[in-house]
């Protein structure tokens, strides 16, 4: 019988407080195989280890089987451990007896019976584990970073100063991302094109940065270390590649529509640059806008361009690139307010405007060259109102959760406003004010100091009353209802996924939130990476988040995939399917149902029993490179000829009938 | 039937959405009925139905398969042969007398600790309610 030793880990008081960690113990040691049993206040403290690893020692135990908290919080610690040993890492169960027994059951007695029940089921399936070993697989030294915002710069240029080639992907025509748009950055104010154009430039001109703007991630293929992405760069219409950003083809295109970048504040042409300092600084036709491409008339840009720059045959292009890493850093988009608030004018008052939209007036590179107008008649408001929460915090109408950035904007563009109008009276309504964050508290305190009004509560209405719209809604201090009446509104609004993230996070197999933004593989401990392995995640994607926290995990994540790419290989998980051949009777049933065409049926040389003679026959094999170990083709397989190496048919069979022993 | 009746349920939980969903349950402290045992497998896809016809034979009062959202599996496509696979199980559990009510395959995110919560205390009720699963145990009990 195989030597199977057991060791119960109290949790200092979370497991032992909820069931009794001594009697599982004694349990374990009277089941059949077991030779040894032990309990020890925390088993993944070095002196826990070292007491398994002299208990494997002394007892000559083959195979080891730990209560304690969940397999997903420190199977890896353990296995690791058990490479300091005889035994093979692989030889080893986790039962589960925290996460899913000592902190979800109340019952005493009953906690302790389910952990002897789960130390029975994982002290069988130890039983027929088998060792296995790990292969090693080389790794794809470059990264690929996918948005091209403050995160995505950030991480790129992160990871290019390492030493590492990297992609950075960005689907508009310039990258810059949401701060580029800004005007200035709270608390320190910062000009936002100040600190975040230099970055942007350093992008273009690193050695290690490959820049693809209009383009997107059009498939993914492969895993940690060996991704294949098939990219799409869109068709722009303009050659780059002679292209000098002279800028004549803008100045004589006859087309005008709403500048996406300005907020529709301002118009732009149909062959445009993003923004004045984008990057690349290259301009790029909008086939929407653009009356050649629509209805075969105009042509100017191609006439007035010097060098022949203009291809309106320009198609799409699917280019295949190799990577080890994939960074996501999407972003956010402001929420569409407009749909969700109809009480706030649903985007009929020109003056209502969100925040965004304040960033493109305030800012000397915007529409009104940074002097504060309102949108309907060129003004300068006398009173503003800025709402805050808006879609944020209100789960029946917008999210259930804080945007986290608004309060500070809100106090920003509070300051903003009484410093470039003075004499202007500023109204913030708000549900709590929330400023945590180094400077943000006294920023907001000095913003209340020099004149801005902060009242508490929701506005539930604004209407039109002559020239200005009022701000209806309740006082919760005073327990009144306030009306302001002011020129302007702005809406702080809520931070909503990157439109099209939801497709990406799937093409990638990472996991979202039902809000939609990445799920990170540990809230606490592994904030930067995402459930798939070698994919990692920075910046809003993963939910609102303000600049400083933005930057700060790009770098993090960046350093994640650095590590990555400083390793010539890795290991793979050996858990992966296995064809016993002399079993597989080549019908082919498991090639479909596997989701990473791993595996392909081959000819293999064989004997037809009837007659003796020399046949060919078709047998399964299994590519142990893209196999993930999911298992649907062992239930697919007919003859019962694949199984899966750590979760065989057999391991699941006997921790099945240990329930009932 | 005996009010005091505690039924055993087996659940096959894959290991990226459910399990992890169940282990946030742990960690939100949130209370659900003691009767469910948990196998944890890669994926819902990897659920053979011998597993299942196993459990209600050597006894399982109740069967519980769950697995990432359609569209959300880890291995991108597993749970959609777990779907089809275990809507055919169920009618055949049934026509071999087993009462539906005693299998159950649910969807379960990494973050919906509470409706992993809320399914195990549902099938612990509906289990419950059955009583024992004496039929099937015996009818093939014998064989094996």
């Amino acid at each position: 019988m195989s030597k199977v030793g057991v060791f119960v880990c109290h949790c200092g008081t979370n497991i032992a407080s909820a069931l009794d960690v001594f009697k599982v113990a004694e349990a374990a040691r009277a089941l059949p195989g077991v030779a040894h049993a032990a309990e020890y206040k925390y088993m993944c403290s070095e002196p826990g280890q070292q007491l398994i690893l002299d208990a494997i020692n002394e007892h000559g135990l083959k195979r080891v089987v730990i209560a304690s908290c969940s397999p997903r919080m420190h199977e890896t610690t353990f296995r690791k451990m058990l490479k300091k040993s005889k035994i093979n890492e692989y030889l080893l169960e986790i039962a589960n007896i925290r996460e899913q027994d000592a902190w979800v059951h109340a019952d005493f007695e009953k906690a302790t019976e389910k952990a002897i029940d789960l130390v029975r089921m994982a002290v069988a399936k130890a039983l027929k584990d088998e060792p296995l070993k790990a292969q090693t697989i080389p790794i794809t030294k470059r990264a690929l970073v996918i948005g091209g915002g403050i995160a995505g710069i950030q991480a790129a240029l992160d990871i290019a100063d390492a030493g590492h080639e990297a992609v950075l992907l960005e689907r508009e025509p310039s990258i810059g991302g949401h701060m580029a748009m800004l005007d200035k950055t709270f608390p320190t104010l910062d000009c936002s094109a100040c600190i975040s154009t230099p970055k942007m430039v350093d992008v273009g001109a690193h050695p290690n940065i490959t820049l693809l703007t209009s383009a997107e991630v059009d498939a993914v293929k492969g895993y940690i270390g060996n991704f294949t992405v098939t990219i799409r760069k869109k068709a722009n219409y303009v050659n780059h590649d002679i292209c000098t950003g002279c800028g004549a083809c803008e100045q004589k295109c006859p087309v005008k529509t709403d500048s996406a970048f300005n907020r529709g504040l301002s118009k732009r042409t149909a062959i445009y640059k993003l923004f004045p300092q984008a990057v690349p600084s290259k301009p790029v036709i909008d086939a929407e806008s653009c009356l050649k491409l629509k209805n075969g008339k105009c042509g100017v840009c191609e006439k007035v361009c010097p060098l022949g720059c203009i291809d309106y045959g320009d198609e799409d292009r699917l280019v295949e690139m190799d990577f080890g890493a994939i960074i996501v850093a999407t972003g956010y988009r402001p929420a569409k307010w407009q749909r969700m608030y109809d009480e706030y004018g649903a985007g009929r008052y020109a003056d209502v405007i969100d925040g965004l939209q304040f960033e493109r007036l305030v800012n000397a590179s915007g529409p009104t060259e940074g002097h504060i107008a309102r949108p309907s008649d060129g003004k300068a408001p006398k009173t503003v109102a800025i709402i805050k929460c808006v879609g944020s915090r209100d789960p029946k109408k917008g999210h259930a959760y804080c945007s986290r950035a608004c309060c500070m904007a809100a106090a920003k563009h509070a300051h903003q406003l009484i410093d470039k109008l003075p004499g202007s009276r500023v109204f913030v309504f708000y549900i709590d004010v929330r400023t945590p964050g180094k400077g943000y508290e006294e920023f907001y305190d000095q913003t209340r100091k020099d004149g801005a009004v902060y009242v508490r509560g929701r506005v539930s209405r604004i209407y039109k009353e002559g020239d200005t719209l009022v701000c209806q809604g309740e006082d919760t201090l005073l327990g009144k209802q306030v009306r302001v009446h002011a020129d302007l509104v702005i809406l702080e609004t809520a931070m909503e996924p990157s439109p099209g993230s939801g497709a990406l996070l799937g093409l990638l197999g990472c996991a979202k939130d039902a809000d939609g933004w990445v799920t990170e593989a540990h809230p606490k401990l592994r904030p930067v990476e995402t459930q798939v392995g070698g994919v990692f995640l920075a910046g809003a994607c993963q939910g609102p988040k303000d600049i400083p926290d933005t930057v700060a995990q790009a770098s993090a994540s960046a350093a994640k995939a650095i590590g990555l790419l400083n390793k010539d290989e890795m290991e793979t998980s050996p858990m992966i399917a296995k064809i016993e051949e002399d079993k597989c009777s080549g019908c082919g049933a498991c090639g479909p149902i596997c989701p990473y065409k791993a595996i392909a049926l081959e000819k293999i040389p064989a004997r037809d029993p009837g007659t003796g003679k020399k046949i060919e026959r078709l047998v399964a094999r299994v590519n142990a490179g893209l196999c993930q170990g999911c298992g649907a083709c062992t239930v697919a397989c007919r003859t019962g000829a694949i199984d899966l190496l750590g979760f065989r048919n057999n391991q699941i069979l006997e921790e099945v009938d240990a329930l009932w022993l | 039937m005996a009010v005091d009746f505690e039924p055993k349920i087996l659940a096959f939980c894959c290991n990226w959405c459910t399990y992890t969903g169940a282990d946030l349950a742990g960690q939100s402290r949130m209370k659900y009925p003691e009767n469910v045992r948990v196998v944890r497998v890669p994926c819902s896809g990897r659920v053979n139905p011998q597993f299942i016809l196993r459990a209600f034979r050597r006894g399982a009062d109740g069967v519980l398969v769950c697995g990432c959202h359609p569209g959300d599996c880890h291995y991108a496509t597993g749970n959609y042969f777990t779907r089809r696979r275990f809507m055919l199980m169920r009618e055949l559990l049934e026509f071999n007398g087993v009462d539906p009510g005693r299998f159950h395959a649910r969807w379960i995110s990494g973050s919906e600790a509470a409706k992993f919560r809320d399914t195990v205390s549902e099938v612990t009720r509906t289990v419950k309610a059955l009583g024992p699963n004496e039929r099937f145990q015996e009818a093939s009990g014998e064989e094996s």
